[in-house]
């Protein structure tokens, strides 16, 4: 059963294709967690993820799709967000979580940095479709 | 979107704006080294404090803008990042920030003259 907090929150869903969804991406899941009572610090560590995030999908598959809807898991209250994608996929996952690993220009950062911010970060990855979820739970 | 640099006596002072997006922010970077070499800058104030959210990309943008600068011969100073951003650039990654920074824009004005001024 869902508690009040996370009971209103509706599931949202943003197609990625340009910066400005990237953008409008990080504001969302911002807003979200707004709505379900997380801090200051929290809200930033969220959206900054889910800039990481989106941001690769854009660049190395051309775009995707973002999802962000509450959760609940061992009696507390979360945001979770889904970020699948079309592209090539990532072909050695342990070292795409390696600091300074980089298939492009990038510092190689993002990956291992969305991970250091939220609670939990799946990633499932195959030629033609990768989908890496973040979850980030209210204090108990 | 064009970022402004104005110019104060011998400082360049810019201010990145809210939701910036990467092609306008590498576009600030090749702006303000052209700036720094075309106005005869000893020094820039580079204000983030309307960034609420600094991920690894921006980062490295602030970051390389503020060195290259430093390569052209000027002091850099970057000032105003919300508690919030700090906390979740180091983190992300201590790497991330090694720029000199002050709290405000004043400080970093201040700052910046008494070293332009020590040369």
């Amino acid at each position: 059963m869902n508690s009040p907090k996370t009971a209103n929150i509706q599931a949202i869903q943003i197609a990625i294709s340009s910066q400005a969804d990237v953008i409008a991406c990080r504001k969302t899941a911002r807003e979200t967690a707004t709505a379900m009572g997380f801090g200051l610090a929290d809200q930033t560590r969220l959206a900054t993820a889910v800039s990481e995030l989106a941001r690769n999908a854009l660049r190395h598959a051309g775009g995707g799709i973002f999802l962000v809807h509450a959760v609940q898991s061992d009696g507390r209250n979360g945001i979770q967000v889904l970020v699948e994608d079309k592209g090539p996929g990532i072909l050695d996952i342990e070292q795409a979580m390696q600091d300074g690993y980089s298939t492009d220009r990038s510092l190689g950062l993002g990956l291992p940095a969305a991970r250091r911010l939220v609670h939990n970060m799946q990633i499932n990855s195959k030629p033609g479709k990768t989908t890496i979820c973040i979850d980030i739970y209210l204090p108990q | 979107m064009k970022i402004a640099i104005m110019k104060l006596g011998e400082v360049l002072i810019t201010a990145l704006p809210l939701d910036l997006i990467d092609e306008d922010a590498m576009g600030f970077q090749t702006d303000l080294l052209h700036e720094i070499n075309l106005r005869d800058a000893k020094g820039v104030v580079i204000d983030i404090s309307a960034l609420d959210i600094v991920d690894s990309f921006m980062a490295r943008i602030i970051n390389d803008s503020a060195s290259m600068a430093v390569l052209l011969g000027v002091k850099v100073v970057v000032c105003g990042m919300q508690p919030q951003v700090a906390t979740t650039l180091i983190e992300m990654g201590r790497e991330l920030l090694g720029v000199e920074a002050a709290l405000n824009l004043d400080l970093a004005m201040q700052r910046l003259l008494q070293r332009i001024d020590d040369e």
